[in-house]
This record gives structure tokens, sequence and C-alpha cells, in this order.
């Protein structure tokens, strides 16, 4: 199996169809296909051993990627906001290679690894499409991308993502040529998140043009979608916040788009609700999935939307929370701390295992178990219809007094609270309990409360333990760029003035 | 019967299909297209291979094919005259639900 099958479908199929736009300048999967060829013969001459791409959303991406699956050789998409110390590190673990970057930063890292390209120099040698790279492999277990994960939990770890979790995953979850040829999906997650992978690789399958912003800004991504004509978009949540802001305050509504997905954190049930309210004909799908996944392997999708929103059962209600059920090819079970499966509503370990599943990092053993399910080290629950609600990282929990408490429960019984727009639960070392339950509290514009106040309404809900002795207010929570709360940000900082 | 395995190739020896196995039995299971036996990649079709004119409703780009029996899956990656069989039983065409987008 390799990448290269996806688009050489696409090709055959519909060939002259715009398969990526980037403003004015654009592929059609015929070209894609073509480019790739010449390209993957250029970087194979190189010797390189990658091929990375250190660059905003361009075409330059989906190029780089299909170029490196031609050539058999990892695609490594970097993230472009690093500099210095950070980026020389990651650089000089994945040479020799090709990079691709923009036409600034090509002089300044040239001799960094071994050949440093320009992205306009790389796209138009691509498009001359002089010479074509021999048949690409189709070693199943030739690794299709090297993504190194955003770091919230530590130092950065490359993910492992072979050609056959990637297109398993495409097989699994994509209709061939299912989109109509008006159809476009709004790309604006940055190329090193999975998210802005699978999305290329969704849309060249099912045949649906890619848009992309070169990064997000919510006045640009509505203008975007309006002039396009965008029926299909990925947002992480604070993108929505931030879209659903603007729609509001210009006035505006987004008539062609039909399907709006999210991921990538957690999406608090008053922006949703406010998005489905401002949006009631587009059609919104919650995916849930990680790196080591390639991507979604549980879905909310819109029909659970719709019946969330409608039901007097408060059961059904809770589900907008969810991140729905398991894909049909995905395994999923909920496993407390001596492996045993969970019942019905008990917290547990995540597990999944399918054909897309790597559970993999470049350089440390697998960490699937030897009958190939993936300890995922998310926390969550499910209810008897198989709907999950996930409940933060494992590594997030607090122990207090022996007492193992989650993060999420406690934040979602504060966000309830009508003063409360955004929180934090965190866990601080204290003498007497080990650790303690400590709530960063974000406050809406003109509302007030006290920290007695929240910690009463915790432990009217819960119980008692759950009640976080610590109650700070700020202006906002630090997330990174793709919508990540940086947790182990916070617990230092309060760990720090502790 | 031949083994086959998920994400194993096979081509029609007597037209342009070339299909890649979602799933089979573990059994095995012996496919043919047009009426004479797939081949694996690299396998030659053997002197004089014809297309059936009884096994020549084609197949098309990107469909999903199943046994009755619902423990072959084929995905058609390049599409031809023949039509897809196992043990000399028709495949059908898999009408997929579609998933909702999802990125």
């Amino acid at each position: 199996m390799n990448l290269m099958m996806l688009l050489e479908m696409a090709t055959d199929g519909f060939g002259d169809r715009v398969a990526v736009q980037n403003g004015s300048d654009r592929f059609t999967y015929a070209e894609l296909f073509a480019a790739a060829g010449a390209a993957a013969d250029i970087v194979a001459v190189s010797g390189a051993a990658r091929l990375a791409v250190l660059d905003v959303n361009s075409l330059a991406v989906p190029l780089g990627l299909f170029t490196a699956a031609w050539a058999g050789i990892p695609f490594v998409p970097l993230n472009y906001r690093l500099t210095g110390a950070e980026l020389d590190a990651l650089l000089g673990s994945i040479a020799p290679a090709y990079l691709v970057t923009d036409a600034e930063r090509a002089g300044t890292l040239a001799g960094a690894v071994q050949t440093v390209v320009a992205r306009e120099a790389f796209l138009q040698n691509g498009r001359a499409a002089k010479t074509r790279a021999p048949e690409w492999s189709m070693d199943a277990d030739a690794i299709a991308i090297l993504l190194f994960t955003s770091g919230t939990t530590g130092a950065p770890k490359a993910a492992v993502l072979r050609q056959k979790h990637l297109v398993s995953y495409i097989f699994g979850s994509v209709e061939f040529g299912g989109a109509a040829e008006e159809d476009a999906a709004l790309v604006s997650v940055p190329p090193y998140h999975i998210a802005g992978m699978a999305a290329i690789l969704s849309s060249v399958y099912s045949g649906r043009r890619v848009v992309q912003l070169t990064s997000f800004d919510a006045e640009t991504w509505v203008t975007t979608a309006r002039a396009e004509r965008v029926t299909h978009a990925f947002v992480v949540p604070t993108m929505l916040t931030r879209i659903v802001d603007v729609l509001v305050r210009d006035g505006v509504t987004l008539p062609h788009l039909r399907a709006l997905s999210y991921g990538g954190g957690k999406m608090p049930q008053p922006v949703i609700e406010r998005a489905m309210a401002l949006m009631p004909e587009t059609a919104f799908t919650n995916a849930y999935g990680l790196t080591e996944t390639s991507s979604t392997i549980t879905v909310l999708g819109p029909d659970d939307h719709r019946a969330a929103a409608a039901s007097d059962d408060a059961g059904v209600r809770r589900r907008i929370v969810s991140v729905g059920r398991a894909l049909p090819s995905i395994e999923l079970e909920v496993r407390d701390e001596e492996g045993r499966v969970c019942t019905v509503g008990v917290s547990g370990e995540i597990h999944v295992r399918g054909e897309q599943v790597s559970g993999e990092y470049l350089g440390l053993a697998s960490r699937l178990t030897s009958d190939g399910w993936f300890p995922t080290r998310d926390a969550g629950a499910l209810d008897p219809e198989g709907y999950l609600f996930l409940e933060g990282r494992i590594d997030d929990v607090i122990v207090r007094g022996g007492e193992n408490l989650s993060p999420g429960e406690i934040e979602e019984v504060l966000l309830a609270h009508p003063s409360v727009a955004d929180c934090a639960v965190v866990g601080v070392a204290d003498v007497q309990w080990g650790e303690a339950v400590a709530a960063v509290v974000v406050l809406h514009v003109g509302r007030a409360a006290e920290p007695d106040e929240l910690r009463e309404w915790v432990k009217a809900r819960l119980r008692s333990s759950r009640a976080p002795g610590h109650v700070e207010f700020r202006e906002e929570l630090p997330y990174n760029e793709t919508g990540k709360l940086l947790r182990r940000k916070l617990r230092d900082e309060l760990a720090r003035r502790a | 019967m031949a083994q086959l395995k998920a994400g194993a190739r096979l081509k029609s020896a007597v037209c342009a299909t070339e299909v890649i196995v979602i799933a089979a039995p573990a059994a095995g299971a012996d496919v043919q297209c047009g009426g004479a036996a797939m081949l694996a990649a690299g396998e030659q079709a053997p002197a004089g291979a014809a297309l059936d004119e009884a096994a020549a409703a084609g197949t098309t780009l990107g469909k999903r094919y199943v046994s009755p029996a619902g423990d072959l899956e084929l995905l058609c990656t390049k599409p031809g005259k023949g039509s897809l069989a196992v043990g000399g039983t028709p495949l059908v065409l898999k009408e997929a639900k579609p998933l909702p987008s999802s990125d």
C-alpha cells in the first residue's frame, strides 16, 4: 500500500478537478500527480532520507506529502513557528533530509540539512515535470509520515505513521469520489497537525477541492469560506469560538457550509450550542483521534448532535459533550488499572485497535500490546449506547488522599456555572493529601464569582473531595496554536508560586 | 485455496481490473475476474486467457465488492471489463453507508 494509490485513483477518476488551491495558485489532481512524479525523481537523486516541509499551509504541503510517498521516504511536516535551538535539534534529528521552506528561511537554513529548497523552486520543478521517478514501492510498512507531537506533555517525539495506517484509515472512512464537483474543504489547521494531513488525504480520495488558509485567522476564514463557497471545514475548538464571534459581530452567514467538523481539544458546550443555533443548516461532527491513530477514531455525527439538542432525556442531551462512537473499523474498550474492561459509566483508560492505529514513536518500542491494542493514555467512560465521554489525559489525573479525581469531570461542572467562561483543573502538591485540586477560572465579561461560591457549586454536584481547595481567576488560559490547553504550563506556574 | 491478506493487491488476467483486498476469510479464497483466476503482483497471465462474456459486467473505480457471505471484500483501484467472483460466485457491489466527514 502507498498513499500514491489514493492520488492515482483520484487522477484516474477525476483528474481535471482542482485538488488544492491557495489564493489563485492551484493544482488539479492530474497536475499534482505529475508534479509528485517529477519532484520524487529530484528528491531520489539528492539521496535524502526524509522530505521535510517547514512552511505555512501552501501547495508545497500536499506536493511534499505525495512526493515523499512516491520516492519512498518519510514526509516530515515541521512546525513553522519553531526557531533557534528547538528547530536546529529537530533538523539534526531528520538529516540527511530534503527540506522545503519559504524563501527567507531557505537562505538562513542552507547547510542545516542535506538539501534546502525554497517553496517556489520546489513547486516549479514539480510543474516543469521534465522527468518522472520510477514506480513507487508498495511496501505497506514503509513510513509515510513522521509527525512531531505537540509536546504539551514533554519533549517532542516523532509519531511514526506507516503507509498501511494512513491508507487503511482512508479506505475505512472515506467513500471514493463521494464529493460533488462543487464541494470544497477549507483547511486552516497547520500542516504539522494530524488533522492537516488527514484533511488532504480525505479530500483527495473523496474528490473534494482543498482550499488552503495560509494560517488561521477568524476574519480571513469567514471571508474565504464565503468567497470560495466552502462546503466542508474542520476546526479546533478555539477556532470555532472566534469564528462564531466574527459571524455574530459582522452579522454574516455561511450559506454554502454544509458540514463543519471539530476536534483536537475539549469543545465547551456553550460554544457548540451557540454555533448550532447560529448555523441551523450546517451538519456538525465531533471527531476524536490522536496522531498515533492516524486521526479520527470516534465520531459524534450530525444526527447525534440534532438528537442531543432535541431530547428531553438528560442522558441523550449530555451526548452533545461526548465524542460519539467508534468508527466501524475501530475496536474501542475502556479498561481499569488492572487491564479489565470497565462496565458502562465507569472511567478508565481508552484502548483502541484497528488497521489505522500505529502507536509507535521513532526510536522507541511500540506502545501496542502483543494483541494489537493501543493504550491511548486518555481517560474516558462509555454510556450504554457506546458514546464515549473524554475525561482528559491519564497523566493529568489528580491523586488526592489515594482517591483518583478526573480534572475533566470537575471542569465540566465548573463550566456549567453561569459566570464561568473557561476553566482548567490541575493537581498541585499538598502536604496533607499528596495532591490538592486547583482550579484556574476565566469569568465571562461582566460576571463575578467568589472562590467559595465555586467550591460550593462543585460540592453540591460532586463529592466534596472534588471541590477545588485553590481557585485562581485569570483573563485567559494558555492554549497552544492548535487549541490544546497547556496543562503542564499551568501546573508548573502554580507549583512555582506555592 | 489461495491465502489472502488484507492489503494484498490482485490484478485481472483478462482485463485492466486491479483490486486491493480489504477483508478476506481466514481460510483463503480463490478470486476470479472476467472468469479467470486473478493474479498476484508480478504473476503472468496464462497463455490464451480470455474474458468470459458471461463474467463481463465490468468493475468501477473506487467501488467495493463483497462476497454473499460478507467475508471477502475487495476495493477496485483500476476498473476493467471483467466482473469479480469468488469460487465462481459473483461478488456484489457494497453500498456503504457514508460516514460523516470528520476531517
